[in-house]
Formats: structure tokens, C-alpha cells, sequence
């Protein structure tokens, strides 16, 4: 169902003792995908898509914000949540004991996050919205109880204000270390969904390498609108497992697969990812803005901070 | 034999010696005759103690076992009549699900159930229990029906998880599963959900989402199999007995931790040593739930499943939060 071991794109510096006056980091990556050696600043010019092969770099939580929205406008919420261990649980193998709660001080350091998501509002052309963006580097991305209830948070946001939801996924699926609290956050944020659908709020879904497990199976699924990154990994069950199962090598399950089948509806290139939501929520909003300023009409004498603060 | 299981080899050899000794009948000398009951005596102690205190592998190994009662037994013993609706409407049907509406007591309820087979033909037919995506969806379908003609659904969930298939995976699964997952959640009609086997998984989650959540006392619910888990974990299925105690998956611990609401008493041994009352005790917790859940206005029924649900999850605030880097 998970996948954890994550493979972060292979840097190598051409010069291991940079020298003085040089720019310190790395200059070139070496594509994940077609093995192509990039020179970073191309790389990064062109969004961490390779030139060669197309294939799209997993971007950080921040990176894809700053990709999305208009600049400056994002407002990050409950930045202070944090995994707990609620089963105490320990990880024993012959080579290692870890406990889990060691594992989320470690990964939390190492990557600067809380948590594998990160929520807030923006606004995209103008336009409001509530954003979920998940973060594959904090454990594979993975859904424990802070994930489920962040991304809860940042649907119920939408509810509340009347706004669009986006959420971009990227995840290994299910946190096993959390055990069943993991699985229910799967029915946790789709009954979020559920009452963001009934209350007739779009639901924007971004599929991003890679989609897998739980979250497929859940949130990253119910999108009134699902998009997908090219190439991006998207299934419920891995390629792995799908093997061990049927004996056959499964072709890749991947966004193209997915439109394919009629599980998505768009695959979009990075470059192209702003602009197709600001089309969507120029498409999607007017039902929202009528509906708001005919409820403004309504509450009209009452204070209602929440929806003039948007 | 009643007492097969690995653990359970030192019952295994007292009830090897009281058969012996029942055998003898009227034969059987004054002293054996003491022997006997006082071999029934030890059995009955040892069992106690033994399923008093289980492992989580051990659990999952009672849970697992072939002769544990499935869904259709349940039905077969629960209820008056019970017609079995078929397929999905737009592929196939499924026979890793089972539903209908059936008698219960004096209602009538629909009901929506894994089903695991016992031979190898049955296993064949109904997937291990391994439901495709039009399972889910003749769930779904049916749900809706249900919501329509005002029946209570009742789940009886025994699966290992959805099944790991390309098919699957081309017809959807996952969206099958989520769409269920958002279905449920504002169902109009009141839902029981029972693990009465193996709750593995999204596949058992994809028809537990309910306003009361039992467990059988030695039936499992976790978020993977342990063999799944280990080789996510560890990458070798060998570390499932640690990934079973690691993920706490028995109904007794899940009900320790509040994420379930009840736990039904099994036979002394397992369900599989009394279907009629383990069926019985079922059937006796059903009706009471459904007679509490049928006094909430279907208002308040939805909030509190959804608040239900809303409120699972531990997590912490952070005495210093990292700064943000955007």
C-alpha cells in the first residue's frame, strides 16, 4: 500500500571543495528518470523538469505553493501541529529498534517540517482559495493523524469561508506507524469532502508523483476536478505489489494510465499548472460568488467576519 | 480437531486425551471416569487463560482460521429471509461482497458483507474476499437503495483489503473505495459496521463507515495486514508477528484505545467452536444498536457520525514551530 523508501534526485557537485567566490551547492542533477546530467539553473528554470525526458522532480511543499499562487498571497495555518505516537509504537528488526517517536524528531529536523502537509489560504488571479499541499519528504508523505486533520482543517476552511479547496498529493499512502488512526483519516477527510460537496464548494484535486495507497483511495479520488502531474505514479496498490500478486510485470501505473482509464481528467505540465487553475477557478467560482453575495443578502445586519475576511 | 492452531498445542493434547477417554463410554473405570472430568476441568482452565491473554499474532491467526464463521453463516443464522442482490450495474458482480435486504428481528435491514470461502472452489469464487471495484460499487448502488427505502445498513466486514490487481487498478479501485468512503458519511439511514474476521485495510474501510463500529473479541482491524506492513516497514514479510503487536490490531486493544465502540463476546476458544452463539450474540448487539441509533433524527445521525469520525486522530502542537521557509 505505502511506499517509504524515497529517492530524492541523486546531486552530485562537480566541484566537492567549492571555492571561494563560486556559488556554494550544487551545479548540476542528475535526472531520476533518463539518468541525464542538468545543470541546476537550467533545471530550476524550467520548474525541476528534466529537459531531456519531461520527467517531473517532486517538489517541496513550498516550492509547489510559490509555483501556484499568486505571490505573497499565501497565509500558512496550524503550522504548529505535529505526528504524536499514539501506539507507542517501535520499530524492532535484528539491525535496529527505533521508536517512532525518535523517527518524527529526526525526520521533522531533517526536512524542516511539522508535518507531511502544509495548509493555509491564497488566492490564485485574485481568486480565494483553501490549499492542502502535501510534502513527499517527511516520511514518503505518508497520512497519520496530523496529516488527516490538517488537510481536514484546510476543507472545513473551505467550508467555512466559502471557498474553493485544492489539494495536491503526494504520498506513499497509510503511516503504518499510526496503525488504524491512520486508516480513519481516510474516512475523516472524505466526509470533510462529503460536506464541502453537499454545501456546493468545488474540490480541486492535484495528483503529484507519487499518489498511492490511502490517499488515492480517499481525498486525492473525490475531486469535483482531478488533475495530474505527466508521469506522476498514481494507484492504489504499487507496482511492487501488483507484481508479487500477478506475477507479471504491470505496465506503469501512472497519470497518463490513469486519464486513460478515465480516472482523472487532465494531465497538466508543470508550466502550465497556474494557469489551468486560474482557469478552473474562473470557471468554478461564479457559482460560489453568486451563492456568497445572495447568503451576504441574507446575514445582511448580522457581523459575519468570517466571510469578509476573505 | 477444535484446538488446531499452532499455540494451541498443549489444548490440543488434553482434548486428544478426554476424546480417548470419552470414547471408552460405559466402560470407563471409576478413576478414569475422575480423570476425564477433571481433564475437562484443566481444558476448559487452560482455554480461559490461554484466550484471555492473546497475542496480537495469535489473534490473528484465530481470526484467521478456516473454520471461523463468515458473513453467510452469520446471515444463514440471523436471519428470516435474506435475498442476494447482484452486480455493480455498469461491469460485473462481485462475489467478495454480498448484499440484500434481509429480516432481522422484525426489520428489515440491508446488508452489505464481505464473504471469504472455505474450499478451494469457494475461495476461488468469492476472492478470498478480496473485493474488485464493482464490489464496491454494488455496495454503493445498494446503500443508496437502502437510504431510499428507509433500511438500516449493516456491514459485516471479513477481508484481508481490496485486491492488488491491474484490473483493479484499471477499473479504479481506489476511486471505488473513495467514493463509498464520501457515500457513507452522509448515508440517511442509520449504519452498523462488524469485523467479524479481518478488517483489512481501505478494503475494510470502504463499507465500515458507520455510526457504530463492533468487533467479534477475536477479530482484527488494521490499516494492512501484518505481512503487508512488515514488508512496507521492514521490507520482509517475515516481521509480520512484530507488525501485528507494533500496530496494536485486536478488538480488545482497539477498544482500549476508543477507536471502536464494542466488542462482541466469542465462545470460549473462537467463534468457530459455537456458530449458534456467536451468531446469537450478534444478532442480540445488532438489535440494540439499531433501537438506540433509530431514536436519533436523521440530523443529529449525520452529525455525530460525522463528528464521529472527525475527531479520530492523536496529534501534538509544537512548543516552538519551525519557521516557515516561504
Amino acid at each position: 500500500m505505502a511506499k517509504e523508501a524515497a529517492d530524492p534526485p541523486t546531486t552530485t557537485s562537480s566541484n566537492a571543495q567549492a571555492k571561494p567566490g563560486l556559488p556554494s551547492g550544487n551545479l548540476v542533477v542528475k535526472c531520476t528518470k533518463c539518468k541525464e546530467i542538468l545543470i541546476v539553473r537550467e533545471w530550476e528554470k524550467n520548474l525541476k523538469v528534466c529537459t531531456r525526458c519531461n520527467y517531473h522532480f517532486k517538489l517541496t511543499a513550498y516550492e509547489r505553493i510559490e509555483l501556484l499562487v499568486d505571490p505573497d498571497s499565501f497565509v500558512e495555518l496550524d503550522i504548529d501541529i505535529t505526528s504524536v505516537d499514539p501506539l507507542h509504537f517501535v520499530s524492532r528488526t535484528k539491525d535496529e529498534v527505533q521508536a517512532y517517536a525518535d523517527k518524527l524528531d529526526e525526520e521533522s529536523k531533517k526536512v524542516g517540517l511539522n508535518e507531511a502537509v502544509v495548509i493555509g489560504h491564497a488566492t490564485i488571479e485574485q481568486l480565494p482559495l483553501s490549499l492542502a499541499i502535501m510534502d513527499f519528504r517527511f516520511i514518503g508523505g505518508s497520512m497519520g493523524s496530523a496529516t488527516g486533520e490538517k488537510i481536514t482543517r484546510a476543507i472545513e476552511l473551505g467550508l467555512e469561508k466559502r471557498m474553493p479547496v485544492l489539494i495536491v498529493s503526494a504520498s506513499g499512502g497509510a503511516r503504518m506507524q499510526e496503525g488504524l488512526y491512520s486508516l480513519m483519516q481516510m474516512a475523516k477527510t472524505s466526509a470533510a469532502l462529503a460536506k464541502l460537496g453537499e454545501a456546493k464548494i468545488p474540490f480541486f484535486s492535484l495528483l503529484t508523483d507519487p499518489t498511492t495507497g490511502g490517499v488515492t483511495a480517499s481525498f486525492a479520488m473525490l475531486g469535483d476536478v482531478i488533475l495530474a502531474e505527466p508521469g506522476a505514479l498514481v494507484c492504489f496498490t504499487g507496482p511492487r505489489v501488483i507484481e508479487q500478486f500477478m506475477h507479471v510485470k504491470p505496465p506503469e501505473v501512472n497519470s497518463e494510465f490513469v486519464l486513460q482509464h478515465g480516472m482523472i481528467d487532465a494531465v497538466v505540465h508543470r508550466r502550465d499548472l497556474r494557469q489551468t487553475m486560474a482557469r478552473l477557478m474562473q470557471l468554478y467560482s461564479p457559482s460560489i460568488t453568486k451563492r456568497n453575495s445572495q447568503e451576504f443578502t441574507q446575514h445582511i445586519g448580522e457581523s459575519d467576519g468570517l466571510r469578509s475576511g476573505i | 480437531m477444535a484446538y488446531d492452531l499452532e499455540f494451541e498445542k498443549p489444548l490440543a493434547e488434553l482434548e486428544k486425551k478426554i476424546i480417548s477417554l470419552q470414547r471408552k463410554g460405559d466402560r470407563l473405570k471409576p478413576d478414569e471416569y475422575k480423570q476425564l472430568q477433571e481433564a475437562e476441568r484443566e481444558l476448559r482452565r487452560r482455554t480461559e487463560e490461554m484466550y484471555k491473554n492473546l497475542t496480537s499474532w495469535e489473534t490473528v491467526q484465530v481470526a484467521r482460521h478456516k473454520d471461523r464463521p463468515y458473513s453467510l453463516d452469520y446471515i444463514r443464522l440471523m436471519c428470516e429471509d435474506f435475498f442476494e442482490l447482484h452486480g455493480d450495474r455498469s461491469f460485473s458482480d462481485d462475489h467478495a461482497i454480498v448484499a440484500g435486504p434481509a429480516k432481522l428481528g422484525v426489520e428489515n435491514v440491508l446488508l452489505v458483507c464481505h464473504q471469504k470461502g472455505r474450499d478451494m472452489k469457494e475461495k476461488q469464487f468469492h476472492n478470498l474476499g478480496m473485493p474488485h471495484p464493482e464490489g464496491y460499487r454494488k455496495a454503493g448502488r445498494l446503500m443508496q437503495q437502502a437510504e431510499k427505502f428507509g433500511f438500516p445498513v449493516i456491514c459485516l466486514i471479513d477481508t484481508p483489503g481490496a485486491f492488488p490487481g491491474l484490473a483493479d487498478e484499471e477499473r479504479g479501485q481506489s476511486e471505488a473505495i473513495a467514493a463509498n468512503l464520501y457515500l457513507m458519511s452522509r448515508l440517511q439511514v442509520p449504519i452498523i459496521a462488524v469485523v467479524i474476521g479481518e478488517g483489512g485495510s481501505g478494503g475494510a474501510l470502504a463499507i465500515s463507515v458507520a455510526d457504530r463500529i463492533l468487533m467479534l473479541e477475536h477479530s482484527i482491524y488494521t490499516v494492512a495486514m501484518p505481512e503487508a506492513s512488515a514488508s512496507i516497514l521492514w521490507r520482509d514479510k517475515g516481521y509480520a508477528p512484530q507488525a501485528a503487536e507494533a500496530m496494536r490490531i485486536s478488538a480488545k486493544e482497539l477498544k482500549a484505545l476508543d477507536l471502536i465502540d464494542e466488542l462482541i463476546s466469542e465462545p470460549l476458544g473462537g467463534a468457530h467452536h459455537n456458530y449458534r452463539l456467536t451468531a446469537d450474540n450478534l444478532k442480540a448487539t445488532l438489535l440494540s444498536k439499531l433501537t438506540e441509533l433509530h431514536m436519533l433524527p436523521v440530523e443529529e445521525l449525520l452529525e455525530k457520525r460525522y463528528q464521529k469520525f472527525r475527531k479520530i486522530g492523536k496529534y501534538g502542537i509544537a512548543s516552538e514551530s519551525l519557521s516557515a521557509t516561504y
